[in-house]
């Protein structure tokens, strides 16, 4: 058995008084599809920015790809990692945002090499080509030069996952990417998800598509109120849950 | 809801596809307005013109000697250097007041609470009697040993007094500017930009500031326009700047009101021209935040001159949504 991609250990997270996470423990292995469900407020978008550190834990422990997030352990102690540092194990995790986040100043391809030219030190010439086959992955090979507002949402979010994959990491996160999204617009965000899967990439997904979790994850996980009530193979959380709590949102999840 | 029906299939029927050809409401008020305030303008224009107290030869007679051109580029030169420090100045209290350091925070809400808190004139005055309280000024480690050594009154000049004055009191503005602008940046920005692996630095510098200057710009050249017509305030100091040339000259002609023309027609020149500059820095800072980029001046001006059924050279103005989706 391999070294998990993603493991927590009883990770706490407050803001102000209120308690978000209560103790998460959960692994993730590599190449694993990993689809946390429940109900807003319930913790999972504040759990996915702890992994990457936009967010820094108060409690437990967090390792990312073997390493501590935000700390270094060393002589029985912990040290808060610097900036830099913070910055550079960023690198290897790529997010996906709900609402995208696409730099609004920059084309589509300029979004997607920013990151490899400034963080990666790529030449700018490789990171264009390296851009222009991401973008085609994603079905927007005549979107290259578009800025974002010219482009759909549909569109948008795939650029935002062309932009995460260039940095070729080991591990990405989406945060509930399609909930900003028409319906007729989902598909083609989530076909490239599938398509990403497919390929082997380690995947955190926060969804509240049931479908994709049914079809594409490994591991669903449900949670409530920061704590992980139920977790499992698709078939058995999403199918035959044990707990009510489960059940009781999956009922209202899939009646609609 | 017979009628209507039978209406549309008139029009229709008229004009099958393409425009519509309406005839317009008439608007008798607008051209009664524009009547009335018409007048009043070609009434002002003819006094000034021909009210020869004005003396108009005079200000031609004035307009292009080497003393007022001198003038003219003191002030722009004045304009130009204290806008430079007070913007760079202005970037850094600005960054100081966003940090997690609270010395850092502390100091540049202090620095913005004085100057702001007094006269411009005041400050320019301050500085220019400097070495009266600092006849020295040594350069080196604080309380250590000092590497170069000025006396402060050969250094501080007049021209460096008000460079100072107007450069440091113009920081304090364009501090609150730039803050302004910093913040208005969504913070999912910056989220992205972390997320990628960016620095804080990085993510200032290539994401949020050049979102920033969307904001940032259209108040700089408000605050451009008003530090060229505050640089006349070193008068007081006996820099020979635009205006204070003028009141050398008529001072010796008593010619007061044509004089002021001189200077008045300069200082509107120098704003023009600064306002066409602002007009395309702000077209270039808005590429992808409108779905078409704006017209040039010259395109403008033609659209406009150009009666609006004509045909003219400018991209559509209809948003295109984007059609397809794979």
């Amino acid at each position: 058995m391999s070294e998990p991609m993603v493991k927590a250990e009883r990770v706490h997270k407050r803001f102000g008084r209120l308690e978000v996470l209560k103790g998460i423990s959960l692994e993730v292995a590599p190449s694993e599809v990993m689809c946390l469900l429940g109900p807003s407020g319930s913790g999972k978008s504040t759990f996915l920015r702890c992994i990457n550190h936009l967010e820094n834990i108060d409690g437990g422990r967090l390792w990312v790809a073997g390493g501590l997030v935000g700390y270094r352990f060393a002589n029985n102690k912990l040290y808060e990692l610097r900036d830099s540092e913070i910055a550079t194990s960023r690198a290897q995790i790529g997010m996906v945002f709900q609402r995208f986040n696409l730099f609004p100043h920059m084309t589509a391809i300029e979004n997607v090499t920013e990151a490899p030219i400034r963080v990666k030190k790529v030449p700018k010439a490789k990171a264009m080509e390296r851009g222009r086959e991401l973008l085609e992955r994603v079905g927007l090979e005549d979107k290259i030069d578009e800025y974002p507002n010219r482009l759909s949402g549909g569109q948008q979010q795939r650029v935002a996952i062309a932009r995460a994959m260039a940095m070729e990491p080991k591990l990405m996160l989406f945060d509930e990417v399609t909930s900003a999204l028409d319906p007729e617009l989902v598909k083609e965000v989530l076909d490239v998800m599938r398509q990403l899967a497919g390929e082997g990439m380690t995947m955190i997904v926060v969804t509240h598509e049931v479908g994709f979790a049914r079809e594409v994850a490994d591991k669903v996980v449900f949670m409530d109120a920061g704590v992980v009530v139920e977790e499992g193979a698709p078939a058995q959380v999403l199918d035959s849950p044990r707990e009510e709590r489960t059940k009781r949102f999956l009922g209202l999840v899939l009646e609609h | 809801m017979a009628g209507s029906l039978g209406a549309t299939d008139e029009v229709t029927a008229a004009e099958p596809a393409g425009e519509i050809r309406a005839v317009p409401v008439r608007h008798p008020g607008r051209w009664l307005a524009a009547v009335i305030v018409l007048i009043l303008v070609v009434a002002l224009v003819h006094s000034a013109a021909t009210n020869s107290r004005f003396q108009w030869s005079v200000v031609g007679d004035y307009l292009f000697t080497t003393e007022v051109l001198n003038g003219l580029v003191l002030t722009l030169e004045l304009t130009a250097v204290s806008m430079g420090i007070g913007i760079i100045l202005g970037v850094v209290l600005a960054l100081m007041r966003l940090s997690p350091n609270p010395v850092l925070r502390s100091t540049s809400w202090f620095y913005i609470w004085l100057l702001r808190g007094t006269p411009v004139l005041v400050q320019i005055l301050f500085w220019n009697f400097i070495a009266a309280v600092y006849p020295t000024i040594d350069l080196g480690v604080p309380f250590g040993p000092s590497f170069v050594h000025l006396d402060a009154n050969t250094f501080i000049t007049p021209f460096v007094a008000a460079m100072l004055a107007l450069g440091l009191n113009e920081g304090a503005y364009m501090s609150e500017i730039v803050r302004a602008g910093i913040i208005s940046v969504d913070e999912g920005q910056h989220d992205a930009a972390h997320a990628l692996g960016m620095t804080r630095m990085q993510t200032m510098r290539r994401i949020v500031l050049p979102q920033a200057m969307r904001v940032i710009i259209p108040p700089t050249g408000n605050e451009t326009i008003s530090m060229l017509k505050t640089t006349s305030l070193v008068a007081f100091v006996a820099l020979n700047d635009l205006l204070y040339v003028v009141t050398l000259i008529y001072s010796r002609t008593y010619q007061q009101v044509p004089l002021l023309i001189v200077a008045s027609i300069w200082y509107l020149v120098a704003t023009s021209v600064l306002s066409v500059g602002q007009y395309y820095i702000e077209r270039y800072y808005g590429r992808g935040s409108t779905r078409e980029q704006a017209p040039t001046l010259l395109q403008r001006i033609r659209a406009g001159l150009i009666p609006r059924h004509a045909e003219v050279p400018l991209p559509p103005e209809a948003p295109r949504m984007p059609e397809e989706h794979r």
